[in-house]
């Protein structure tokens, strides 16, 4: 189906089903449970969710296949978002020209910061990416405040022009993102029971174009030219000899990946009209990597994994704070209480970076391949009571 | 004319004079083989040749061009191919993905960005590298992982990818080593069946003696970087001062 083979036509079907359901999926618990805190299918969050998958899905691009690992993509986000936000203040509010702009900007961005990136390989090659995007974070923040507003960030106003669509409302507001007039943050609550789901335009919006993201990356990596990027990853000297110039290969990867994040970026904008200069910064490079890396490097569902992993844990664990624990516990006598309370206190809260982290450790040194290398030995461990039969071969890269 | 043609090739490595004045001519659909002692800069003189390494004097012209200044995957599309003493295949990717790429080179130049077509809808060339498995007799390797094969079998993936191209020129650094007797005699009747279904030069550095006398129709003995004698096997075999230098030590005959 739509030129995929079997595989992955049921990978993409299962991607379709869970990010349409993820309304449900996502909000297990009913509203009025005390586990109602882990429930994380409001819009926001979901949101999120999608938008980052397609920022790890455009960054597997370019890491899982190639090898380049830039520590610089969070910049590409961060010029995708000042663009959409420009178009916001400039055309109109609809987020379509917005998207598109974004996409446009960080490719051309991209191709300048990988044309000298990828004079260099390893670990040089990060190193400079990481320079750029520290250097575009600087000039979003200082230089450049015309365009980037510095440290205030940008922001639609009510004397902007937007010369296809209106200053202000009838109201004197501010108008708000919408696409061809369905707004973005338009929602609908459903309450089943104790259960309350909400579905938002602006969620469903960025899940169809994560679905498109995502189909297309299958598109990548099972194309020649995604075979050319493994080529590259395994040896380069073969290619060469094989007549193949690694260089612009490499460089297509890159700004494809960089008009991923660009997408995510304006996407980011459309959903909430403003954009700061943190969003550049090298933690928010560094995030994308570890998203990929716990996903699982190279597979083509590992990115949307990792994002989701880690935005769950910013979001939810870095909730639970000392009360939330102490209800918890309550059952227990008051020492006890405290105890426990004081032995998870460092892993939540504030401290969610550090759960993280150890998780990111286990990953790593015991799942190289990330949550899909874990999903696939669950897999595997079950198949085996099956008798065993020859596997068969494949001439494409795992899932 | 030759269609490869080496004039005054030196190459220097420090103190070092790998190639010194190296003159050699290679006749057009002939074998022609490169022997000598370890370190007599065999593998140099190839590197040379690809553009691996710009010799320091001298010139290099394949089919009367010059290769000199260009890169190696210009001068792979020129037509020359080589095999390398250290087998130089795609690692992670599977037997059939290494043969397909060298198809793609050949068909859509060094570059073209075909992102969104698919490898398996591209019948033709995977019957062409089907029958280029199957004349190597890996066709029932084709779904493996080519990191984890034999070294004999990545020399043999890594000639098939080679012959694969269709090249004018074949460079083989060493084909046969570390395969095992029966291999090399596979390897010996597969070049001798190219050489006469095709139009293809072959350049061979051998160490195995059986294989060059099976194959080379001329032979260039090179010691300390520069050539000692070129001639026919029959007249090398008996030439007191390749006996001296050359065979007496290494007896393989
Ligand atoms: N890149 C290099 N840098 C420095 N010295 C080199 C380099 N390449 C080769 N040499 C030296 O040049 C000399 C010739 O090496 P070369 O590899 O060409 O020999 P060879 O004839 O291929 O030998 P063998 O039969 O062992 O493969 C050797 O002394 C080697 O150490
Ligand atoms: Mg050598």
């Amino acid at each position: 189906m739509l030129g995929l083979g079997k595989k992955d036509t049921s990978l993409l079907l299962v991607v379709v089903a869970l990010t349409m359901l993820a309304p449900f999926i996502l909000n297990p618990f009913p509203s009025d449970s005390a586990m109602a805190q882990f429930n994380a299918g409001y819009p926001d969050l979901m949101q999120r969710f999608v938008i980052f998958g397609i920022f790890a899905i455009g960054f597997n691009i370019l890491f899982g296949l190639t090898g380049y690992l830039s520590f610089g993509h969070a910049a590409f986000l961060g010029v995708g978002s000042y663009s959409a936000v420009w178009m916001f203040k400039l055309l109109s509010m609809n987020i379509l020209p917005a998207i598109i702009l974004s996409v446009i900007i960080a490719g051309l961005f991209s191709l300048i910061i990988g044309w000298v990136s990828l004079r260099r390989t390893g670990i040089y090659f990060s190193i400079l990416t990481l320079a750029f995007a520290q250097m575009s974070f600087a000039l979003a923040y200082s230089v450049l405040t015309p365009l980037t507003n510095g440290e205030t960030g940008l922001q639609v106003n009510l004397d902007d022009p937007r010369v296809l669509g209106v200053s202000a409302t009838a109201d004197g507001s501010i108008p708000v993102t919408n696409l061809f007039g369905l707004e973005m943050r338009a929602a609908y609550d459903m309450a089943v029971g104790p259960w309350t789901f909400t579905f938002s335009a602006g969620y469903y919006v960025c899940a169809l174009v994560m679905i498109a993201a995502f189909y297309l990356s299958i598109r990548i990596f099972r194309s020649p030219f995604g075979m050319m990027l493994r080529a590259i990853k395994s040896n380069q000297t073969r290619m060469n000899y094989t007549g193949l110039n690694p260089k612009p290969y490499t460089l297509a990867a890159f700004v494809i990946s960089g008009m991923y994040a660009g997408l995510a970026g304006g996407l980011m904008a459309s959903m909430d009209p403003l954009a700061g200069a943190e969003r550049m910064q090298w933690t928010a490079s560094g995030e994308v990597v570890l998203m990929t890396i716990l996903g699982g490097v190279g597979t083509l569902i590992g990115p949307v994994l990792g994002a989701g992993l880690i935005k769950y844990f910013e979001n939810i664990f870095s909730k639970i704070n000392d009360t939330v624990l102490h209800s918890w516990f309550a059952f227990l006598p008051d020492g006890i209480e405290d105890f426990f309370v004081s032995i998870i206190h460092p892993f939540v809260g504030k401290g969610w970076h550090l759960t993280l982290g150890l998780m990111f450790m286990l990953v790593v040194t015991f799942l190289p391949g990330g949550l899909v290398e874990g999903g696939q030995r669950i897999a595997k461990a079950f198949r085996k009571k099956e008798d065993d039969k020859p596997k068969s071969p494949s001439t494409e890269p795992a899932e | 004319m030759g269609i490869l043609e080496v004039k005054d090739v030196g190459k220097r490595f420090g103190g070092l004079q790998a190639l010194g004045d190296v003159n050699l001519s290679v006749q057009e659909n002939t074998c022609h083989a490169i022997i000598g002692p370890n370190g007599a800069g065999k593998s140099t003189l190839l590197n040379c040749l690809v553009g691996k390494l710009i010799p320091d004097t001298g010139s290099v012209m394949f089919d009367g061009n010059s290769v000199l200044g260009r890169s190696p995957h210009e001068i792979n599309q020129m037509g020359i191919s080589r095999v390398f003493q250290t087998p130089e295949i795609f690692g992670d990717l599977s037997v059939m993905e290494n043969m397909m790429i060298p198809l793609f080179a050949r068909r859509d130049g060094s570059y073209r960005l075909h992102a969104i077509e698919s490898v398996s809808t591209e019948k033709e060339l995977i019957t062409r590298a089907e029958e280029m498995l199957e004349e190597v007799h890996m066709l029932d390797k084709r779904g493996m992982h080519s990191a984890s094969m034999s070294r004999g079998d990545k020399r043999r993936l890594e000639m098939a990818m080679c012959l694969i191209q269709s090249p004018k020129l074949l460079l083989l650094d060493e084909p046969t080593a570390g395969m095992a007797r029966a291999d090399t005699n596979n390897t010996i009747d597969l070049l001798k069946k190219i050489k006469e279904e095709r139009d293809i030069t072959i350049a061979i550095i051998e160490h195995d003696m059986h294989v060059v006398f099976s194959l080379a129709d001329r032979i260039t003995v090179l010691a300390q970087g520069t050539p000692l004698v070129e001639d026919t096997p029959e007249n090398i075999k008996g030439h007191p001062k390749v006996r001296e230098a050359y065979l007496g030590e290494t007896q393989q005959v």
